[in-house]
């Protein structure tokens, strides 16, 4: 699938801004403390930031409120939807810490299950579609989840953990530790799962229905150059470079944040800087982990187009 | 609504013949045409005189060869295919206007809908947004994006043609079956068991694409026939032999041998 630039920035940036909403909402933070007003700040500009560039990519951008209206079928109207909703108990929860430097529990739970439920959504859009075998896993969900807990933890603890003053700093350390070793095994298993899945059952030959007769070999397409298909379903320069890219995401993902961490501990107060660049690391790993998703995911479509080795040439 | 009928009053589609197809592209050309000026936006092209020209066609035509390991169908003197020898297979694609169709759920808008009263998938192109979800959702590569006006574009079975009485009552049939020269195109209510399409697919044998999609296409495809094998026979066994040449023939054969001959050319 075709990595548009757009896709990616949403998925990620608003994960990491609701990763981090749902840690504030769950009371995390002095709501009267500047940092946690920051905070909250950061929060919804960073989910504000993704749901603005997902416009970015449509073709009639200006009528993008009307995706609000199949919530019974659509995973795409449903994850509209309840951005909007948990905008409702996020921006009143950032409005009451700025404010009024205070906090409400209640509304803080209402809110972190509004983002947990926005970030499922977003995930599903991806994992129900059967043409993709790769994604219409419960794995997808499970790694954009952890992902996104994963992120706001990292953005919380490195900023705000120890200014913020209601908690240990040394814990958020651990924790974000924990969340990363979770998330990439998580990743793994999605990976696993992924490589496995190719095109699900089906082939060129169930795709042309001439199985019966033998082996199905595109002779020609029906297009001299390039078109929607091939460039949006066909799309493998990533393919190419994947395992090289796949140990990119590790490196930046996991193993930086993790040992910058590790070493954060023994900083004193300069640890706080390498909790800022453990936190970057990570955000760039999911960065060019997302394209990846994106990139390597295989579109039943390729099959009429000679499956893996007639796509769409890597330009 | 994109949520899908619970069941539709007719299922219109289309037959379309994988033995008869010739490859020829006039439904692609003609499909073009029609709907380019018909229902909803222009089907743009984008640089279409350029060194990469691409453009929104709602219909193409793939070719493939089908090479058999071993011999299959075996009938008398007739096969589907001979060993190791290719057979090549033009294979037209539009919209298979699915009864479990992806793509109308997966719509955020309510743009892709199903009709019910006879099963036509189409897309309501001033709700549309362009998100492309769609296209993503169909395995079969049916849905494009019109690069000019940002909106799906998919077959809508000539919807403007096959009920239109302005037109003389054998044009009330889609631009693609009307124009195919083979006949390789059969347009009806795949619903109706007497339809004379449900009856050429229950003769012929014919078949869903990707039915592990799970998509339940209406649109069906008909097998190539048999054919005789290439690889036995009268037909393929022919050495130069004029043993049994008689008549004038022969005698040319024998005065024209024997003049070889007597020169002592091998």
């Amino acid at each position: 699938m075709h990595p548009a630039l757009s896709v990616i920035a949403f998925t990620s940036l608003s994960g990491a801004g609701y990763g981090l909403a749902f840690v504030l909402a769950l009371g995390h933070g002095n709501p009267g403390a500047t940092s946690t007003k920051i905070a909250w700040f950061i929060a919804l500009a960073l989910i504000t930031l993704g749901l603005l560039s997902s416009l970015l990519h449509l073709g009639n951008p200006q009528r993008a409120w009307r995706a609000l209206s199949q919530w019974r079928s659509s995973w795409l109207s449903r994850e509209g939807c309840f951005a909007l909703i948990a905008y409702g108990p996020l921006s009143l929860l950032a409005a009451m810490s700025i404010f009024g430097d205070s906090f409400n529990l209640f509304l803080g739970y209402v809110a972190g299950i509004l983002c947990i439920i926005t970030v499922f959504c977003t995930a599903m859009i991806y994992a129900s579609l059967r043409t993709i075998p790769s994604w219409n896993t419960r794995w997808t969900p499970a790694t954009y989840l952890m992902f996104a807990l994963t992120s706001g933890t990292l953005i919380y603890m490195s900023f705000f953990g120890r200014a913020a003053g209601t908690d240990s700093n040394v814990i958020w350390v651990y924790l974000s530790m924990v969340f990363l070793i979770l998330a990439w095994l998580i990743k793994f298993m999605w990976k696993r799962n992924a490589v496995e899945a190719g095109y699900g059952k089906s082939t060129m030959e169930t795709a042309t229905g001439l199985g019966g007769i033998g082996q199905v070999r595109l002779l020609e397409r029906p297009h001299a150059m390039a078109n929607y298909l091939t460039n949006e379903m066909g799309f493998r320069i990533a393919r190419k470079h994947a395992d090289k890219l796949w140990r990119i995401a590790l490196l930046c993902g996991l193993a930086l944040p993790l040992v910058l961490l590790a070493i954060s501990l023994v900083m004193g107060r300069a640890g706080t800087l390498f909790q800022v660049l453990a936190t970057v690391s990570f955000l760039a790993g999911v960065f060019v982990d997302r394209w990846l998703f994106f990139a390597t995911a295989k579109h039943a479509v390729s099959l009429y187009y000679g499956g893996d080795e007639a796509l769409a040439p890597a330009e | 609504m994109t949520t899908l009928p619970a069941s539709t009053n007719k299922k219109l589609g289309l037959v379309i013949d994988l033995d008869t197809c010739v490859g020829c592209h006039a439904c692609v050309v003609n499909c073009k045409e029609w709907n380019t000026s018909g229902y909803g936006a222009a089907l743009s092209d984008q640089d279409p005189y350029g060194a990469n020209p691409s453009g929104a066609w709602l219909n193409r035509i793939h070719t493939f060869e089908v090479t058999p390991e071993k011999p299959k169908g075996q009938g008398v003197g007739e096969v589907i295919g001979t060993a190791g020898e290719a057979r090549v297979v033009h294979f037209p694609k539009s919209c298979l206007h699915c009864e479990d169709a992806p793509c109308v759920t997966v719509c955020p808008t309510g743009a892709s809908y199903k009709r019910e009263e006879d099963g036509i998938v189409l897309v309501d192109e001033d709700m549309c947004i362009g998100c492309g979800l769609c296209a993503w959702s169909c395995a079969y590569g049916a849905r494009e994006m019109d690069q000019a006006a940002g909106v799906m574009k998919k077959c809508t079975l000539c919807i403007d043609r096959i009920y239109n009485e302005q037109l003389e009552e054998i044009d009330r049939q889609p631009a693609c079956v009307r124009t195919c020269p083979a006949r390789a195109r059969h347009f009806g209510d795949l619903g109706d068991p007497n339809s004379d399409v449900s009856i050429l697919v229950k003769e012929r044998g014919g078949f869903d694409l990707m039915p592990e999609q799970g998509n339940k296409p209406v649109n069906k495809y008909l097998p190539p026939h048999p054919r005789t094998d290439l690889g036995s026979g009268p037909a393929s066994s022919v050495e130069e032999s004029t043993d049994d040449a008689g008549g004038l023939l022969g005698w040319i054969d024998r005065a024209l041998s024997g003049s070889a001959n007597n020169k002592g050319v091998n």
